[in-house]
């Protein structure tokens, strides 16, 4: 009697039961159809439900309101803006205002983050202990809560523009915001950029050279005062032979304001501060870790070696915790991003406050602007995490080679 | 002997004394070695000196030393009036307290938000401490009893039915949905060039329908005839009540190891019973308190604790979708996380506010505070379902396994073993997503809800007590409450950990 081998599965059977059911096979395709079933009586549900209360209030759906005038204004644009723009303008006005209220914050964060990660690792106690102190209140109060009190107790409890707090005479602070000294053009501006741009280029290829001459050959070649020739001596000699390239325009108390020099609204200010503020505790944190994490003896090797303790911090401890802060790092930015849709409380022109704010009131299409506004935050959102996952990518292949 | 001695150095005398070494204990030591080690260092100690001499001295002042305390209205807060700076304001938090602690819940009520409070505070404290037994029912008071009573507390009014009408109400509303996209596919092929297809489905459609119809005819028939009798609420009761008993009797394994199971359920029915006796639903309940006068302190626990309730299935749901094998659930769970995490809490609010109330039949109006609710639990459900992952993903493989050689099905493999310990490993990064829930609470202020931050806000257009230092006294007594009750949870966090890693500590 012969065992007869027993015939193999069909396999085009396998790899259909695989494509359809994942590793859980038919009985995966079942949940997965009953799933898209619910799925679709519930979207089913959405749409009709949506349909009949936009046709009983009478809204028409669509983005052909895009086109309609707006008709309101908006205190702070960096685009050209007047009330009888479109709304797609007010969309593009409450980006660019998102996004400088960001970026400007995000630095300010990263500064005033990085000195306070500094104090808390100094072995100074004191100092160490105000930083801890600093972070520990600041995490513990909800960001609105920080921009209600920069904005209705601090920036409104501050004197009119006739008392205004002076800064170096240069700046003004007063309960209408923040005046600023007006950047002008001069002809030089042009020439010293050209400058800076050519003085920068060299720098990056002198740069360039003494790294390959170090790692290839172990010859060190001393450039800084090459790069400093190159960074400030062109920028000056361009500034000599064509003048100044920026004059700032003062402000000056004319009467009861200030003539002169550029308004920051006081909205901006007491959002910059409290979103930076905020976050900055947020990376103080993050730094701080991420220092920590650099274990002890790569310090030791570095001196055992003979590096002095800054080369030591520069090249071997810093770049290791680079690692562990930046992705951190970039979603605590995300976050700033994220919080600085809280303008809408304090009636700072970004996204939401005029776009699914005021927008929304007037044209009453909750539906798309809603969408688009979350659509704006998920892209930029989605963007970052795709840049840190090619980012962690990168990390991790140049530590297995 | 003596040639010995005399080839041989020998001190006769005693070597002097060195000086001690400098101190590096105690207070001096400690000076010394961490304040002023360097001229660098005294520099920064000077530096951070002044710098807590500017920031401390003033907010001690403006907080104590210059406060008023006592004052009937805004004249007892002004300069010219106090004779001196004026500080903080204190007779103003007085006046305003109620305010910030119930909003403008009527005043012949309170006793119910303080009875919840109670209530809450009795049993979330035991769940917190690790030592005390009975986590089992603990929790589940907490995280399912607790939140229906204090819905019936805080909210009042009382029920009409019980399980029996609830589930044949719910099972009815899905069979005309259904039946209505059957009818609604099948008015489209009329007009539609691919007829066929929808005409077939919008009767296929129509068909399952009337089949549910009439597989619940049963239970409505049964809810009529309940609502028909004299005690329509209890005697549902005890028909749900003897159901599932029956049933749980039945699934518990019947007599051979049923009366567990069987026992467990009547003594939840009588808690049940209990609980409708003592707050009179059957009878209409405590007078109905309506969400827009809730505020304060009030409106941000409320917020908090159901958020952070409602969002833990919503997060275990999506965490093991997420690592389910099966590719639809797998995929709408990533994109459905993905979605919540990368927009801002605040367009979340304004799409429960203005886009929920679009989404539901049109007479099912929502109310204003249950929306906001609603958008926080599924926001907070995706932040959670993160957290859990991460639970999930520390659990050993090797126990999944072991429990699958052993014959339990995902169910119980999940249900009895995984579970069990991610959420033991998860309880840290539970409770910081609890302190950030708490934090963002405030953001429902924006969306017309009075929570603390709000009635802050709404206190200080208040005419009778604007003064100059109004606004800075009512942060700091803000502030104070976030302050503890973030620190607080912080550091419970902590010790937590702490306590979990304990095996790991040398």
């Amino acid at each position: 009697m012969s065992i007869a081998p027993r015939k193999p599965p069909l396999q085009f059977a396998l790899r259909l039961k695989r494509a359809l059911g994942g590793k859980t096979g038919w009985n995966g395709l079942a949940a997965q159809i009953g799933f898209a079933a619910v799925l679709a009586w519930i979207a089913y549900e959405i749409v009709a439900n949506a349909r009949t209360n936009l046709e009983t209030q009478h809204i028409a759906s669509g983005f052909g309101f895009l086109n309609y005038n707006a008709g309101f204004d908006v205190n702070q644009s960096l685009i050209a803006y007047n009330n009888s723009d479109t709304y797609w303008r007010v969309f593009f006005v409450g980006l660019l205002n998102t996004i400088l209220v960001s970026v400007i914050g995000i630095v300010f964060a990263t500064v005033i983050g990085f000195v306070v990660a500094l104090c808390r690792l100094s072995p100074n106690w004191l100092l160490s202990r105000i930083g801890g102190i600093y972070v520990e209140i600041v995490r513990n109060l909800p960001v609105l809560f920080q921009i209600l009190f920069w904005y209705l107790a601090v920036l409104a409890a501050l004197p009119a523009p006739r008392q205004s707090i002076s800064i170096f005479g240069a700046f003004f602070l007063n309960n209408r915001g923040l005046i600023v000294p007006q950047p002008v053009s001069e002809p030089g501006l042009y020439p010293f950029l050209a400058a800076l741009a050519v003085g920068i280029f060299v720098a990056l290829g002198l740069r360039h050279h003494a790294r390959r001459a170090l790692f290839q050959r172990g010859q060190v070649i001393r450039i800084w005062p090459y790069l400093l020739g190159c960074l400030v001596g062109l920028p000056l000699v361009s500034m000599l032979i064509f003048g100044w390239p920026l004059k700032f325009e003062l402000p000056q108390l004319k009467g009861f304001n200030f003539a002169g020099g550029a308004r920051v609204i006081p909205e901006f200010v007491a959002l910059t501060v409290a979103l930076s503020t905020y976050t900055a505790a947020f990376i103080a944190e993050i730094v701080r870790a991420g220092v920590m994490s650099v274990h002890k003896g790569q310090m030791e090797a570095g001196s055992s070696l003979g590096l002095s303790r800054a080369a030591t911090l520069r090249l071997i401890v810093v770049p290791q915790a680079m690692r562990v802060i930046v992705p951190p790092l970039t979603s605590q930015y995300l976050n700033l991003t994220k919080n600085s849709s809280l303008a809408v409380a304090i009636g700072y022109p970004d996204l939401v406050s005029v776009f699914a704010g005021t927008a929304v009131s007037q044209t009453g299409q909750a539906i798309e602007i809603i969408a688009m506004t979350m659509g704006v935050y998920l892209l930029l959102s989605l963007t970052t995490s795709a840049l840190m996952s090619v980012y962690g990518w990168r990390i991790n292949r140049s530590m297995a080679a | 002997m003596t040639d010995l001695s005399a080839s041989s150095f020998v001190r006769q005398d005693l070597v002097a004394e060195r000086a001690a070494p400098a101190k590096t204990t105690g207070f001096i030591g400690f000076v010394r070695t961490r304040l002023l080690n360097s001229p660098g260092n005294i520099l920064l100690t000077i530096l951070g000196l002044l710098l807590a001499w500017y920031i401390v001295v003033p907010t001690l002042k403006f907080l104590l030393v210059d406060a008023v305390w006592t004052g009937k209205e805004r004249t007892a807060c002004l300069a010219e009036k106090a004779g001196h700076e004026v500080g903080a304001c204190w007779p103003y938090i007085q006046a305003k307290l109620t305010q910030l602690v119930y909003g403008f819940y009527p005043e012949a009520q309170r006793w119910r938000v303080n009875l919840t409070y109670g209530l809450g505070a009795a049993l979330l404290l035991p769940l917190l401490m690790p030592r005390l037994p009975a986590k089992g029912i603990n929790s589940g008071l907490f995280f399912f009893a607790f939140p229906v009573v204090a819905f019936f507390l805080l909210h009042g009014g009382g029920i009409a039915g019980f399980g029996v009408s609830w589930t044949a109400g719910l099972l009815q509303l899905f069979e005309q949905s259904i039946g209505g996209a059957g009818d609604l596919l099948v008015n489209l092929s009329k007009s539609s060039a691919i007829a066929p297809l929808p005409w077939v489905l919008g009767k296929v459609l129509v068909l399952v329908g009337l089949l549910i119809h009439w597989l619940i005819f049963p239970l409505t028939w049964l809810r009529d005839q309940l609502q028909l009798s004299s005690l329509p609420v209890w005697g549902d009761f005890l028909v749900t009540a003897a159901i599932v008993s029956a049933a749980l009797f039945v699934l518990g394994g019947g007599t051979r190891t049923g009366h567990r199971a069987l026992i467990g359920s009547l003594l939840t029915f009588a808690g049940i019973a209990a609980g409708i006796k003592l707050m009179g639903l059957d009878r209409g309940g405590f007078p109905i308190v309506d969400t827009r006068l809730w505020g304060g302190l009030l409106v941000t626990l409320v917020i908090a604790i159901t958020g952070i309730v409602a969002s833990m299935p919503i997060g275990i749901a999506l965490a093991l979708g997420r690592r389910s094998s099966i590719p639809l659930i797998r995929i709408f769970s990533i994109a459905f996380i993905e979605f919540w995490r990368g927009v801002p809490l605040i367009t979340v609010l304004f799409f429960a506010t203005y886009m929920l109330p679009l989404f539901v039949p049109g007479n099912f109006a929502v109310d204003g505070l249950l929306r906001a609710l609603i958008g926080v639990a599924i926001f907070t459900g995706a932040y959670m379902a993160e957290v859990i992952r991460g639970g999930l993903a520390a659990v050993a493989r090797g126990q999944a396994e072991a429990a699958s050689a052993l014959g339990l099905s995902w169910w119980k493999t999940t249900s009895l073993i995984v579970l069990p310990q991610a959420l033991r490993y998860v309880i840290p990064g539970i409770v910081n997503s609890f302190i950030s829930l708490f934090k963002d609470t405030s953001l429902v202020s924006i969306v017309a809800l009075f929570d603390l931050l709000g009635s802050l806000r709404a206190s200080f257009s208040d005419p009778n007590w604007s003064t100059p230092t109004t606004a800075f006294t009512g942060f700091a007594f803000a502030g104070m409450i976030y302050f503890v009750f973030c620190f607080g949870m912080s550091r419970y966090s902590l010790f937590v950990e702490n306590r979990l890693n304990a095996h790991r500590r040398h």
